[in-house]
């Protein structure tokens, strides 16, 4: 049985925990190349004109998945942190249920809902008895898996705030999703051009995720996206350590429509510059903007010496 | 009555009639109904809201302006399963940001498992309330609720069919400018029967088999006649039975879609978020019941409608009904909708015969 895991979405957050979980079962896996012009072009197809970006990436490495593999495997994640997901991991499974219907394609997925305490192991109990795989073993493997995932999570948070303490150049906090950031075509080209501006592009995603949802509760008491709150928290902790921020989006994504709004409004004295990314891929106008904002960055931290 | 406070809610619908019986005699507050929405409040509303935030959005926002500044003082918002549960903090933080003062009664700050915490969140709308005169007002607030559905429900099936033009509308509306004045339970159900009869005694020409169209869509644009360009009226004046069952009052009161994922199960598993589920049962009822066609209305980029349409899609496939899907966005060109329900229409009325 061979699974395959697109390199998109939720892939982008629980990387580890899938990839070893297989590993220990010792269940074969591909996991779909990185983004490139082709598959968003696929993806499109399968798409609703309407829908964000990401979607159609995934849609993108599902349509790229299809016939290479046993069973694609998209997990349903509802709730995070004790807060709601985007609407749009509720709805992935049905969705590639329904766009790849003529293809007769086998899904394999676990469904996290609720907001009690072991929710992901029960959820990873009923995928190993859809398995058949023995229990004990199915816990071991989970217990590994999740532990890998927590290191490599501890070890980027770690790894980021060295940088962000240590670092004599430009800060600029990123404030980007999981699966923007990470993505080949989407985020790092971004990050490449930051890089080579001369700046420490801090990524708001890789820190502690429990402690940035308990520090967003100081800024918004109503807002239902558990990332998004990552994401807001992170900007409430090390707003005093970042020169500048930038937030990136897809066109057009719900969640960030608002959240981004309400950050714009709420922090008035730090410099913040909104990009709105979509598939097309023309980078001369994103490289105008960030050159000046970091023209900006520079002349605000040399009058501060001063 | 505390004639200082002047509560608004947004234009929604005919439901202003029900909320100003709960303000008025419930909470013991004056209350405005909400300036009519035009293109002026869809202007005012894009101007200060993101760019592409759902359409609900900006009416919302600029319904409250316009109420800003006729007066109102105490505005209010609700909460739901998808962006309708921020809408109230982000609405709050933008005309604050403009300079208004008023209060604002936020409904998805309330946490519903403690009384006390939802005791506190009806005193922001008037500090000296009383918890039994709502409760007492609240039947007769739900009865008014489920009037109205009705009679609009009887009027969607008729009014293409009907002997003088608009004549339905015209005492319907009639009936919500007299509901307007009502104080008590006693006017209201005089009222009632009065205009029930009224209503059933227009002459109706209908045909055998008239032509039959589904609505679906998302919760705000399918209720709101202003945001989705009139499209009942539109479909009435073909000759069109319309059916909807979208309505506060399937909705919250009867809880009708609680089977709605069981009779879509053939399509989707899981719950896939705020009306989605509705209208996916709903369109497969109509599909069944052999209606000539759907129709979806939804604001642009409503992620739950969007993911709906996915499998609206499949469903149009299986039981050969065309489904029609309509997107509004603030800019929306109405010669453009009205061509496309054209050349629908034309294309039911070959399959119909």
């Amino acid at each position: 049985m061979i699974v395959g895991i697109p390199r998109a979405l939720l892939y982008y957050k629980n990387e580890k925990l899938w990839t070893k979980f297989f590993d220990e079962l010792g269940i074969d896996y591909i996991i779909s190349p990185e983004t490139n012009k082709e598959i968003i072009e696929n993806g499109s197809k399968y798409a609703i004109d309407e829908t964000c970006l990401p979607i159609k990436i995934f849609l993108g490495h599902v349509d790229y998945l299809k016939d290479k593999c046993d069973y694609i495997f998209i997990p349903r994640i509802e709730t995070a942190q004790d807060t709601e997901t985007c609407l749009n991991f509720r709805a992935q499974y049905d969705l590639i249920k329904n766009a790849f219907r003529k293809y007769d394609i086998k899904l394999l997925f676990y469904n996290e809902v609720g907001h009690k305490k072991h929710k992901e192991y029960k959820a990873f109990k009923k995928l190993c008895k859809y398995l058949k795989i023995k229990k004990s073993l199915g816990k071991y493997a989970y217990q590994m898996a999740k532990q890998t995932q927590l290191y490599y999570e501890l070890f980027r948070s770690e790894y980021q705030e060295n940088i962000l303490k240590n670092s004599k150049k430009i800060k600029v906090l990123v404030l980007a999703h999981a699966y923007n950031i990470g993505d080949k075509y989407v985020g790092e080209p971004i990050l490449n051009m930051l890089k080579k501006l001369n700046t420490e592009p801090i990524i708001a995603e890789y820190f502690d995720a429990k402690r940035c949802v308990k520090e967003s509760l100081k800024v918004s008491k109503t807002l239902p996206w558990s990332y998004n709150r990552h994401l807001l928290g992170a900007l409430e902790l090390y707003k005093n350590m970042v020169d500048g921020v930038i937030l990136i989006t897809t066109y057009p994504c719900g969640p960030d429509s608002m959240c981004d709004e309400m950050i714009v409004r709420h922090y008035k004295d730090i410099p913040i510059v909104t990009l709105t990314l979509d598939a097309q891929d023309a980078t001369a106008g994103i490289e105008t903007r960030l050159e000046s904002f970091i023209d900006i960055l520079n002349y605000k931290r040399k009058n501060s010496y001063e | 009555m505390n004639k200082d406070i002047v509560a608004c809610f947004p234009q929604w619908g005919s439901y202003s009639c029900a909320f100003r019986y709960l303000f008025e005699n419930g909470f013991g507050v004056k209350y405005m109904t909400p300036p009519p929405l035009t293109k002026k409040t869809i202007e005012i509303g894009s101007k200060h809201s993101p760019d592409y935030v759902c359409v609900p959005f900006k009416y919302c926002l600029g319904c409250h302006i316009e109420a800003l500044e006729k007066g109102a003082n105490c505005l209010m918002q609700i909460f739901g399963a998808c962006r309708l549960n921020y809408y109230g903090e982000l609405e709050e933080k933008i005309l604050r940001d403009l300079g208004y003062d008023f209060k604002f009664f936020n409904m998805a700050e309330i946490n519903f498992r403690s009384p006390r915490s939802i005791l506190e969140h009806f005193k922001i709308v008037n500090p000296n309330m009383s918890l039994v005169k709502i409760i007492k007002s609240l039947p007769t607030t739900i009865n008014i609720i489920k009037t109205i559905d009705k009679m609009e429900d009887y009027i969607r099936k008729n009014a293409g069919f009907e002997k003088d033009k608009n004549a339905l509308e015209d005492t319907f509306n009639e009936f919500k400018e007299k509901l307007n004045k009502t104080q008590n339970t006693k006017q209201y159900k005089k009222l009632k029967k009065e205009y029930t009869k009224k209503l059933k005694s227009i002459k109706i020409n209908k045909p055998h088999h008239p032509l039959r169209v589904g609505l679906v869509g998302d919760y705000y644009t399918v209720q709101e006649p202003f945001s989705n360009y009139f499209i009942e009226k539109e479909l009435e004046n073909m000759g069109i039975e319309v059916y909807r069952e979208m309505n506060l009052t399937n909705t919250i009161i009867n809880s009708k879609y609680k089977n709605s994922r069981k009779t879509g199960k053939r399509y989707v598993k899981f719950d896939i978020g705020a009306t989605a589920n509705y209208t996916v049962a709903e369109a497969l009822k109509y599909a069944k019941n052999g209606l000539d066609g759907i129709i979806q209305v939804k604001s642009f980029g409503c992620t739950p409608e969007l993911n709906a349409q996915t499998v609206l899609q499949s469903i149009s496939r299986d039981y050969k009904i065309p489904i029609l899907h309509f997107s509004f966005d603030s800019q929306t060109s109405e010669t453009g909708i009205k061509t496309r329900l054209e050349a629908f229409y034309d294309m039911m009325q070959a399959k119909h015969k």
